[in-house]
């Protein structure tokens, strides 16, 4: 009795103590505000304020969040494969995942942006990029799912993207790497970087009405790293800016060699001009393999296509559509007021953060103020174009987003804070800790002209000590503040999905008025669709078995298939014939090497699978769909090769002894 | 020792939940007061786009506002909006008229709403049936944990030999087969 009781007289009294240090009022240690509990809590069937799109990193996908909850409402696949959701398993979703390198099943997926119309967010489309096998994405905000892939030619580490115009007329995918372009010979020696790597800056148009992505033109500059970017607006509109470092053109050990020089550059890129001189025919014609994925919700599949030339606009041979401005040490962020008239660029090792003024860029071009060239790329004096510098602000500037009250907000990586400053007299305001160590940040509509402001949401690239502990692995943590008041106010710590880099955020209204409840199946034109119960069938084509099988509260037609022989591939087809919110049905099958599907209603989705063994192979609905969904099962005979086994199917058609039973 | 032991957990759940006096009533100032969920059953999602379900077939139908009053009543509303399926047999209001007078008023008070809940679950089976699944001496369990025989005879079908299937309505959750008569569950025993 002693031994069971003592530990738990000794954990009782731990709990006292607990509790009596935590009744007491708040202290240094909790950072939150006394109200912040209420701030934070949106009431059982409240909805959030925000939708919060938050890039996903390593893990390829892309988190929808509630602000002011913190709740994750999805996950959103992207570029890499789902087994819940079938992406990248299913027959219809494979072709999204193709690349000219073949199937990638994964991504790090860095940076969003929300579609905009005259510089404000429209809700239309989410854009995210992918950084190891450059790609950009088009995410559907009528799904949340993703519309369309498209590859970038000539390109490595698609970091700098994919940052959109003022009116969703381009994305753009600068190359975090450079590489000898995708014609030119690559198997030449590292060492030759000066000579053979060229950078590039991809413009994506975007089709005005169904968004369709399209490769329209790339810019070829000097080999050097791009970072990050965002466009002009309002008076800048015709301009994008993009951050760059390693003007060193360092190959090795980049940490010491790229970090030599006191300056490297923001880009200022007139995309009109060089919009005119594709206009006008210009630019070489390149011979390139790329893939454009599209998902066609008509039939409910996607189709991937090899495009084969890109324009190339060497800059150098162009003069008027770049400029480089000198940014102190190896410039990260890059991000423009809601005015269009200020540039921010965030050296990560300078001790204090640049601000560029658009007017005085334009008055500097205007009058040749140049500082010599970079490879043929006029450099404009830094005092210039300079609007002034935001002095010791704190250790490792990273990215800054706007309130439209005339602050900037930017992180600090080494210093572990976000610091609060003055557009106009550039002064410090406020400096909040977060924890730890934040990357990028996030306020609503924050990079827009029109901010929606009252948060900030930190993205923090270390945890630690910060939730329950789970082994070596831990979740990365997002902070929110509120940024009404003079003061930044730290309300919440969530954990994040994979490694958030940027994200956006946007008041829920614009977005969930268009969210779509069910898929019409009158509108299904997949070409394996079985319209009602009574025509699903199985037709076997040679060693293929095509099962056209529907899906409805409980159970599946067929659900007895006899016939199928070792050496067959087997394709299910299935339709959810349900034409109601929120019922989709899963289907899985006994050891199939492949993932399982989710239909959502009114959808047809095609799981293949080739028997590896001769025997009886249960199949079953995997999402608890109805107070039957446990009846919802099947079975599928697999006989050997060369057996005389018919292919039959049937539903509902049971054995006598069986019915006997019931009848008594 | 085993009441020491209670007086420590006690104690201890005290204390854990003292601290946290309070914190239901807070006012939510930062939700979007004007984006809300239903308040109640599934039955109040707003929702335009799908297929209706039993409960609103039902309520479309100016045959069925007996029924309807009757659902209603027995607090049903709710669990039919369900993701089911069901076969609901649906007896017209010219049905429930067939009944004796008075019975129809009598079940609707407030003290007999066992009574109405057990003969309106007996006419709920869980299953969507599709109209060719039924077969002559087929025994359905209904909802309510009785049975219903199923008689199919030139071409019609019967329930307990007396309410005859007049027609089936597809909805969201289940199948709806509009019947002539009201099925009264056998007497308990």
């Amino acid at each position: 009795m002693k031994k069971i009781l003592l530990p738990f007289l000794s954990f009782s009294i731990t709990l006292m103590l607990l509790n009596i240090s935590g009744c007491k009022p708040k202290s240094a240690g909790d950072a939150t505000g006394s109200d912040a509990a209420s701030r934070v809590f949106v009431p059982p069937g409240k909805y959030d304020e925000l939708y919060n799109f938050v890039s996903g990193g390593f893990s390829g996908q892309v988190s929808v969040y509630g602000i002011p909850s913190g709740r994750l409402l999805r996950v959103i696949p992207v570029f890499s494969v789902d087994p819940e959701k079938a992406w990248g398993y299913s027959e219809e979703t494979k072709p999204m995942l193709n690349t000219s390198h073949g199937e990638v099943p994964w991504d790090d997926q860095h940076h969003l942006d929300l579609s905009q119309t005259n510089g404000e967010i429209d809700g239309r489309w989410l854009f995210a990029n992918a950084n190891n096998t450059p790609r950009v994405a088009r995410i559907d905000l009528k799904t949340f799912r993703t519309a369309e892939i498209i590859e970038i030619p000539n390109s490595a580490g698609n970091h700098s993207s994919p940052f959109i115009t003022e009116n969703t007329e381009y994305v753009v995918a600068g190359t975090r790497f450079s590489v000898p372009l995708d014609d030119a010979n690559g198997d030449v020696a590292i060492d030759s970087y000066k000579k053979n790597f060229k950078g590039t800056i991809s413009f994506i148009s975007v089709a005005p009405t169904n968004g369709e992505m399209k490769l329209a033109f790339q810019l070829s500059l000097p080999g050097m790293n791009f970072d990050l970017s965002h466009s002009g607006k309002g008076p800048s509109s015709g301009w994008f800016f993009f951050s760059c470092y390693n003007s060193e053109q360092a190959h090795t050990l980049l940490e010491v060699n790229a970090s030599k020089r006191d300056k490297d550059y923001i880009l200022a890129v007139n995309w009109k001009k060089a919009e005119e001189y594709v206009k006008a025919g210009k630019g070489r014609k390149q011979a390139v393999k790329y893939s454009h994925n599209v998902y066609n919700e008509g039939t409910h599949s996607a189709t991937s296509t090899t495009e084969t030339e890109t324009t190339v606009i060497d800059v150098k041979d162009f003069p008027g559509i770049v400029y480089m401005i000198p940014c102190p040490k190896s410039p990260h962020g890059c991000d423009v007021d809601p005015s269009g008239e200020y540039i921010v660029g965030s050296g990560k090792l300078a001790a204090l953060i640049p601000v560029f003024s658009f007017s005085k860029i334009q008055q500097a071009i205007a009058s040749k103020t140049f500082d010599g060239d970079y490879e043929g790329i006029p450099v404009i004096k830094y005092e210039a174009a300079l609007h002034g510098e935001v002095k010791k602000p704190g250790l490792g500037p990273l990215h800054t987003e706007f309130d439209g009250k005339g602050n900037g907000y930017t992180t600090f990586f080494i210093s572990s804070e976000i610091v609060k400053w003055s557009l106009k007299d550039l002064k410090v305001l406020d400096r909040q800790p977060t924890y730890y160590s934040p990357g990028h940040l996030c306020i609503p509509g924050g990079d827009t002209r029109k901010p929606y402001g009252k948060y900030l949401i930190a993205y923090n690239k270390i945890t630690k000590d910060r939730y329950l502990p789970t082994g070596p692995e831990l979740a990365q943590s997002a902070q929110l503040f509120d940024i009404s008041g003079d003061k930044m106010k730290l309300l919440a710590d969530y954990p994040s999905i994979g490694e958030p880099h940027y994200a956006q955020a946007v008041p829920a209204a614009l977005i969930s008025k268009n969210s779509v409840k069910i898929f019409k199946l009158e509108d299904n034109k997949h070409p394996y669709v079985t319209m009602g119960e009574k025509n699903s069938k199985v037709v076997r084509e040679g060693n293929k078995v095509h099962v056209y099988m529907t899906a409805m509260r409980s159970h599946f037609s067929p659900d007895n298939i006899e016939g199928v022989k070792m050496g067959d591939e087997v394709y299910f087809h299935l339709t959810n014939l349900e034409q109601d919110w929120d019922v989709p049905h899963g289907f899985g099958v006994k050891g199939n090497n492949n993932g399982e599907l989710l239909i959502m209603p009114g959808e047809t989705q095609t799981l293949k699978w080739v028997p590896d063994r001769v025997g009886m192979f249960p199949i079953y609905c995997t999402d608890f769909c109805s107070a039957l969904h446990q009846e919802m099962s099947g079975y599928v005979r697999v006989s050997p090769k060369g057996s005389n086994v018919p292919i039959t199917f049937s539903l509902g058609k049971n054995s006598d002894a069986i019915d006997s039973i019931i009848k008594k | 020792m085993k009441t020491l032991m209670r007086l420590f957990s006690i104690i201890s759940f005290s204390l854990l939940i003292s601290c946290n006096q309070g914190t239901e009533n807070v006012p939510a100032n930062n939700a979007d007061t004007t984006a809300t969920a239903s308040i109640g059953g599934q039955e109040k999602v707003q929702d335009n786009d799908s297929q209706k379900d039993v409960v609103k077939v039902a309520v479309s139908s100016k045959d069925h506002t007996t029924l309807v009053a009757a659902l209603q009543q027995a607090g049903l509303v709710t669990s039919l909006s369900n993701a089911g399926p069901f076969t609901v047999f649906a007896p017209t209001n010219e049905a429930f008229n067939k009944l004796p007078a008075g019975t129809v008023d009598g079940l609707m008070k407030d003290d007999k709403k066992e009574d109405l809940q057990d003969i309106l679950q007996y006419h709920v089976f869980m299953s969507a049936l599709s109209p060719e699944s039924f077969t002559d001496g087929q025994t359905l369990g209904m909802v309510n944990g009785d049975n219903v025989t199923v008689t199919v005879k030139d071409g019609k079908t019967l329930l307990n030999n007396s309410a005859a299937i007049v027609t089936s309505i597809r909805a969201s959750n289940g199948i709806i087969y509009v019947i002539d008569g009201v099925l009264l569950p056998p007497a308990k025993k």
